[in-house]
């Protein structure tokens, strides 16, 4: 492997490391914040107990967040320090406001959160608990404007001077509607695993009869908020397909391995199997109209297929190939206004140049073969996103199906009697991290061949380092990560087996059992 | 505000940041250094673990956020810096990991096996960062050898062991001294009985050592060969580091304090602060102060002898990167001053509150009372 695969598999195990720990410790965060409300509210001990109790399990889970994303703010500069100086510019400001406006917040407050019950007031410390909570969100925000524009580079510039490109309106960075969407698709999935999270460690309790109070409180909170989490995820998801079909139509086709263009509005693909070797599409079972909906809202845009995008592409290169040609005269003679004004141009189109350079290193005589190699090249992984985003979207399904039961249930005071709702709430919790990956990997993966959409090709963002260190961390990275998930697992699944009692070291609260709303 | 001032802004902000994370993640390093020596019985190590464990990881993000910043303004420092020191990086990533797990985990289970080996992690997970930081500070005065093609690339023959030179060791055990010093001066702080008469008798070792070592390297660096823009430049041209010549001079680290004999606060102010913590080391909050401001000094002093260069080059002096050339645009620059100016007044707000919330000596039975819940 060399040094370009290396740093892509490094990246991809961290990040998707990192990402196991991130969405529940945003949907637990609420929930903590909605359980000490309920406590301050009502006075009533338990919701305190329930508070501490989840707690201890957010706080291991959320020491793994931290340790895993400290990689993650360095690993730009350490591996991809091509990529860092030629955004910079634009994608380093997201991450520092993150830090000054979401880390310091919740960073700040976990500590309260924990170790200051006693010193302070129960209105401070709700403050305090619902500090980390948007601590958290804020957090997710920041990134997902930096992820976003990744996915479509909205605000910038090329400037030649300085060979990267620049900010040059930075309130479209900030409301990138594709950040946008992303933000709120994300942190709904966060929802969703945190309640699913409480849902089956809940049902768990139940089916074995123990610590029944705090589990059916716990699982009321769950399936309220996990149903509207469950149908927002989805809801938002579809924004996320819209917002894809404005810039990023080769992903939309592979994830629906269309190879050709449909007469509008297009069919989605159910299931079907992905030939590459003769770009179809084989045992397709399709739905008319609803691809067309979902990624242009009308009902007479066609969405364009993979062998026209391929063709767009090859326009794309040859535009790309002028400007490139006019960076090489500015670099000649820096006053050639001729050059700068024919780079100006045409620059929006310098990244798909930029493609060639896996082809050969002097683009400037490429060949009709190798443009055509290099539009191929933007097809990304069909297969891949094909099955990736089905099964997510089937998950997607079945948590709104859960929690619907679930609030169904809630509301005729039977979800700590129903067993096999029980059991179907104990076996989805590993669900929502397998649909969360599956969703990294359609947004990320389904991004190939570019790390900035239309801008930078994925090959040209590496270090110049050695492929021997980026091995060495690669292999540093993966056995240090997996034992301390090991370590991570051991204790969530101590903590959940020892239960509230033992986890506080004395008895959870006695409810009132009078109480007629039965909080 | 013109360019050259946002510049110069951001330049006094990165050493804030660096200084910040020093002076308060500082202690949180010191306190894991000393752990396994300070404290022998299990309680007494929970003890020290607690008094950071409020605290340690809103400071954490002093390094997180220098992180981010050093990206958003000076991409090329960041770009240049951290994949050119590769290797070094990584270790104090994979040290910094551990940190956050091992203060969770290590009283979670009951077992001395478990705990001790937790203990041991957490000291080098203050070890390595302490000195790998000081070591890479130092090379910044050797230089290090990478440059750029056309394209700004970098291009570097940066190893772990070319890390590795005498100077920079030197300045790597300031660095760990300084850190012990703090973390010293925390536990002298915020503990009582017997941790904190070992901490205590830590003080003046550690002071001393400290005003050895950066005396050392003030005459070392007069003896070095450092870069020395040869022809003045403009400070508000486009971010491209190769468009100045730079001159290699022997001595050149220190014509900043031969032009401007003020600067000469910045060292004075580290020796005092090392003074003042075994002064004061009876009047633990006055020690504290003391070796808080070690860290101003030693970081200032270092930053102000290589300004304006912020990362030279030993292989291509004129590819070198300044204050004047590795910067964000100018727009970026301002946009990220503005996002400072209303954050920074509310985080140092909520910080201190949290510090006030948390007031006072750790003792042994509060953790016992607690034992479940606590560190």
């Amino acid at each position: 492997m060399d040094i370009v695969e290396l740093s892509r598999l490094q990246f991809a195990i961290t990040a998707l490391y990192h990402f196991l720990f991130v969405p529940l410790t945003l949907g637990l965060s609420i929930h903590l914040g909605i359980m000490e409300t309920v406590y301050v509210m009502s006075g009533r001990a338990i919701w305190r107990d329930m508070v501490k109790f989840w707690g201890v399990l957010f706080g291991i889970n959320f020491a793994m967040g931290v340790a895993t994303g400290l990689t993650m703010e360095f690993q730009f500069g350490t591996n991809w320090a091509y990529y860092s100086h030629y955004v910079g510019d634009v994608f380093g400001a997201p991450l520092a406001i993150e830090g000054l406006m979401a880390f310091f917040l919740e960073a700040t407050f976990v500590g309260l959160f924990f170790f200051a019950w006693d010193r302070l007031s129960k209105i401070q410390h709700l403050i305090a608990t619902w500090a980390l909570a948007i601590g958290t969100n804020f957090s997710a925000l920041w990134i997902l404007i930096a992820n976003g524009w990744m996915q479509y580079p909205v605000g910038a510039h090329f400037n030649v001077d300085t060979m990267r490109m620049e900010v040059t309106d930075f309130s479209a960075v900030l409301f990138n509607p594709v950040a946008q969407a992303k933000f709120v698709h994300t942190v709904s999935a966060g929802y969703v695993t945190g309640s699913v999270f409480v849902l089956a460690v809940s049902a768990y309790y139940l089916l074995r009869g123990r610590h029944r109070e705090l589990a059916r409180r716990s699982m009321t909170v769950a399936a309220s908020f996990g149903l509207a989490s469950a149908l927002s995820v989805v809801v938002l998801g579809d924004e996320s397909g819209y917002m894809a079909g404005l810039n990023q139509k080769m992903k939309i086709a592979a994830i629906e391995s269309m190879w050709d263009t449909e007469p509008a509005p297009a069919s989605f693909t159910v299931v079907g199997l992905p030939d590459l070797a003769n770009r179809k599409t084989t045992f397709a079972v399709k739905v008319p109209w609803v691809l067309g909906l979902i990624a242009t809202r009308s009902i007479d845009t066609p969405v364009p297929g993979i062998n026209q995008l391929v063709q767009v592409a090859a326009a794309h290169i040859g535009n790309g190939l002028v400007a490139y040609d006019a960076l090489l005269k500015v670099r000649q003679n820096p006053h050639d206004m001729a050059a700068r004004a024919t780079l100006d141009a045409h620059s929006a189109d310098l990244g798909y140049a930029l493609l060639l350079k896996h082809f050969r290193s002097d683009i400037e005589n490429a060949t009709p073969a190798d443009i055509a190699a290099a539009a191929a090249s933007t097809i990304p992984n069909v297969p891949v996103l094909f099955w990736s985003f089905r099964i997510m979207v089937g998950l997607g399904l079945w948590f709104i199906a859960l929690f619907a039961i679930a609030f169904w249930l809630a509301g005729w005071r039977r979800l700590d009697t129903h067993r096999p709702f029980l059991w179907a709430a104990l076996f989805t919790l590993p669900l929502p991290w397998i649909a969360a990956e599956l969703g990294w990997i359609v947004a990320e993966y389904g991004r190939q061949p570019w790390v900035i959409e239309g801008v930078l090709p994925t090959a040209l963002g590496v270090s110049s380092t050695d492929a021997g260190n980026v091995l060495f961390s690669l292999i540093g990275f993966a056995t240090f990560y997996s034992a301390l998930l090991a370590a991570d697992l051991f204790l969530l699944t101590k903590y959940i087996r020892l239960g509230p009692e033992e986890t506080l070291g004395r008895p959870v609260s006695a409810p009132s059992t009078t109480h007629a709303i039965g909080v | 505000m013109s360019y050259e001032l946002l510049r110069l802004i951001w330049w006094a902000l990165l050493g804030i940041l660096l200084i910040g994370f020093a002076a308060l993640d500082g202690f949180d390093l010191g306190t894991m250094v000393l752990l396994p020596f300070v404290a022998r019985s299990d309680i007494e190590r929970r003890v020290v673990i607690n008094t950071v464990g409020p605290v340690w990881e809103g400071n954490q993000v002093w390094f997180i956020l220098g992180g981010g910043a050093i990206f958003a303004a000076w991409p090329a420092l960041y770009a240049a810096s951290f994949s050119g020191f590769y290797l070094a990086m990584i270790l104090v990533l994979g040290a910094l990991i551990l940190r956050p797990v091992g203060i969770k985990f290590r009283s979670k289970l009951d077992e001395p096996g478990w705990r001790r080996s937790w203990d041991w992690i957490l000291f080098v997970s203050g070890l390595v960062p302490s000195l790998v930081f000081g070591v890479a500070i130092g090379n910044l005065f050797e230089g290090v050898p990478f440059t750029f093609d056309a394209d700004l690339r970098m291009h570097s023959t940066i190893t772990l062991l070319s890390l590795l030179n005498p100077f920079a060791l030197v300045v790597g055990l300031a660095s760990l001294a300084m850190i012990v010093l703090h973390g010293a001066c925390w536990l002298n702080l915020k503990t009582t009985g017997a941790i904190r008469a070992r901490a205590y008798a830590v003080i003046p070792a550690a002071a001393i050592v400290f005003a050895m070592l950066f005396a050392l390297a003030g005459f070392w660096v007069a003896q070095l060969r450092g870069v020395h823009l040869s022809v003045p430049m403009a400070h508000d041209a486009p971010s491209n580091p190769l468009m100045k010549t730079v001159a290699v001079v022997r001595g050149a680290w220190l014509m900043n304090f031969a032009t401007t004999p003020f600067l000469w606060a910045a060292p004075i102010v580290a020796f005092v602060g090392a003074l003042f913590a075994i002064l004061f080391r009876s009047r633990p909050g006055y020690a504290f102060i003391g070796s808080a401001l070690v860290p101003l000094g030693a970081i200032g002093t270092a930053g102000l002898s290589l300004f304006p260069f912020l990362l030279p080059s030993s292989s291509n002096p004129n590819a070198s990167l300044t204050v004047w050339d590795a910067s964000s645009s100018k727009l970026t620059l301002s946009v990220m001053l503005g996002a400072v100016a209303i954050f920074l007044p509310i985080v140092l707000a909520y910080t201190a509150w949290v510090y006030r919330v948390f007031k006072g000596p750790v003792k042994a039975e509060h953790i016992v009372a607690q034992s479940k819940t606590s560190y």
